[in-house]
């Protein structure tokens, strides 16, 4: 099983409140092959930023392992580059020293990074704002900083935290357009949490259905579409209404 | 400086003039208690001619500069330290809410007992005073930083060192500046309590000398003085501010 560039085994969460142990993630047993683009689709609260906090390692497991690249995560590293809901841009810097950040970091010569962080910045179309800081840019653009940013440092893992979560429907579908074409140039192993089915079934080569809290992995449904996907083909509709359903069954869950 | 700024200036100063010399003239109270601003400017031109006005406030800004510098340098060190590391935190803070709401003063003939009359009783005061509010406030500013940008510069291959340099200085920058202005506005205003007693030299020790000599011209050129310092350095600070952080103005300008 060398290509399980992911491997999450008997994973368990809880955190701690008012005195007791509340479990937000139960038993998750998930592989993710090299270069697969996984969506974690499930109900709000389902624990599936949970699941991916844990493999970014900004938090510890209470039960089982995550091994990446056969090695257990202990913490944040460079290999896996994460892209937050909220952006998380360094507002003291401009939009190319925040896609160069980690490259200053691993000491690549200013020339060779120059270079890298030009390819990036017209890889997601914001050569001309290169100058800017932050704070000048809108929803979608820091979206795109934050996903140059993370590609620019070259991990071989990406985690998305309902990144386009934030923004209108709209720079929504634009910037999946953008992720689907900049994921047929880098070829990155993708684990990308969401709660829209769309969202799901237009990136996704799998789609892990988690149910309502404690989240356990409900069901994997592989989405066999070509890779340029059409949102209004019958085959579209098909797993978005099979997926609609899955997801329903654990929302009613909550309300009962 | 905006018109309307100046506008109001000259206003205070007409008030105080059309009181002073009406007084003069009708003689309401002993005009000698309220100088006139002729007065105060005459005292002005006197002490600038034979040099002992520069000379006060050259000693006085370089007790409040080697004072603020040493506690801005503690504070800094330790403000950044205690927000990152849990124990020195726990450990430091009941010390601080204890030995905070003592008003620096009462401790002012201590310094003197201490370390004398010369110029390390005053470095020392003004260094004592302006530590625990730049320290409280600069702690404060590191701990405000946002978590998800640690997580993010980590998950970029951030040491722990890099955390402190490439996220938490830089993140907290803006706090820590704003509490060194406000430690050095503080230091003004503390040093002329220093230099009344047992001073030689400094606007404090002028404008007691005014009260030994009773000239009150004098009293209120040093503090007019005084005033002057303070909005001058704190304007030079402001301006520093804004170009350091050129960043949070940014979507203004554009």
């Amino acid at each position: 099983m060398t290509s399980m560039t992911i491997q999450v085994r008997a994973l368990s969460r809880a955190f701690v409140a008012d005195g007791r142990a509340t479990p937000a993630l139960l038993d998750i047993d998930l592989d993710v092959a090299e270069r697969e683009f996984v969506c974690i689709l499930g109900p709000s609260g389902c624990g599936k930023s949970t699941l991916l906090n844990l493999v970014a390692g900004f938090l510890r497991p209470s039960a089982g392992e995550i091994l990446v690249n056969g090695r257990a995560v202990t913490g944040p590293g460079a290999d896996r580059g994460v892209v937050f809901q909220e952006y998380v841009l360094f507002p003291w810097l401009t939009v190319a020293g925040n896609v160069a950040f980690g490259l200053r970091l691993s000491g690549v010569p200013a020339d060779a990074r120059r270079r890298t962080v030009a390819r990036y910045l017209d890889l997601v179309g914001l050569t001309a704002h290169a100058a800017k800081y932050p704070v000048q840019l809108s929803g979608g653009m820091k979206q795109r900083v934050a996903i140059a940013r993370a590609l620019a440092n070259n991990p071989a893992i990406i985690l998305m935290d309902e990144p386009f979560g934030a923004l209108d429907a709209q720079t929504r579908e634009v910037l999946q357009d953008e992720l689907g074409r900049i994921q047929r140039v880098e070829h990155k192993t993708v684990l990308f949490v969401t709660h829209s089915i769309r969202e799901a079934v237009y990136l996704a080569d799998r789609v892990v259905v988690m149910t309502s809290a404690p989240g356990r992995i409900k069901q994997i449904v592989t989405i066999k579409l070509p890779d340029v996907r059409d949102r209004f083909a019958a085959e579209f509709t098909h797993y978005e209404s099979e997926l609609t359903r899955l997801v329903k069954e654990e929302v009613a869950k909550v309300h009962e | 400086m905006s018109r309307t700024r100046l506008l109001a200036l000259a206003g205070v100063l007409a008030a105080w003039a059309a009181v002073a010399y009406g007084n003069a003239a009708l003689q309401l109270m002993n005009p000698v208690l309220l100088p006139t601003p002729g007065q105060v400017a005459a005292v002005l031109a006197e002490t600038l001619r034979d040099g002992s006005l520069p000379r006060h406030v050259a000693t006085s800004l370089g007790r409040v500069v080697v004072g603020f510098g040493i506690a801005a340098v503690a504070a800094v060190a330790l403000g950044l330290l205690a927000a990152m590391c849990v124990p020195i935190r726990l450990l430091l803070e009941p010390v601080i809410e204890f030995v905070r709401p003592i008003p620096p003063l009462a401790f002012l003939p201590m310094f003197l007992v201490w370390f004398g009359l010369g110029e390390a009783s005053k470095v020392a005061f003004i260094g004592y005073t302006t530590f625990f509010p730049m320290f409280v406030a600069i702690a404060a500013a590191v701990l405000r930083v946002d978590v998800a940008l640690l997580r993010a510069a980590a998950s970029l291959g951030a040491s722990r060192l890099d955390l402190v340099r490439g996220v938490i200085v830089p993140a907290a920058l803006p706090g820590i500046i704003v509490a060194l202005r406000l430690g050095f506005a503080l230091a003004l205003f503390v040093i002329v309590g220093a230099e009344f007693m047992g001073a030689d030299a400094g606007l404090g020790h002028l404008i007691m000398e005014g009260r030994t000599f009773f000239v009150p011209a004098q009293i209120v050129m040093g503090a007019l003085v005084l005033g002057l310092l303070g909005s001058l350095v704190n304007a030079l600070l402001l301006g520093i501010e804004r170009r350091l952080f050129r960043w949070r103005e940014a979507a203004a300008a554009s």
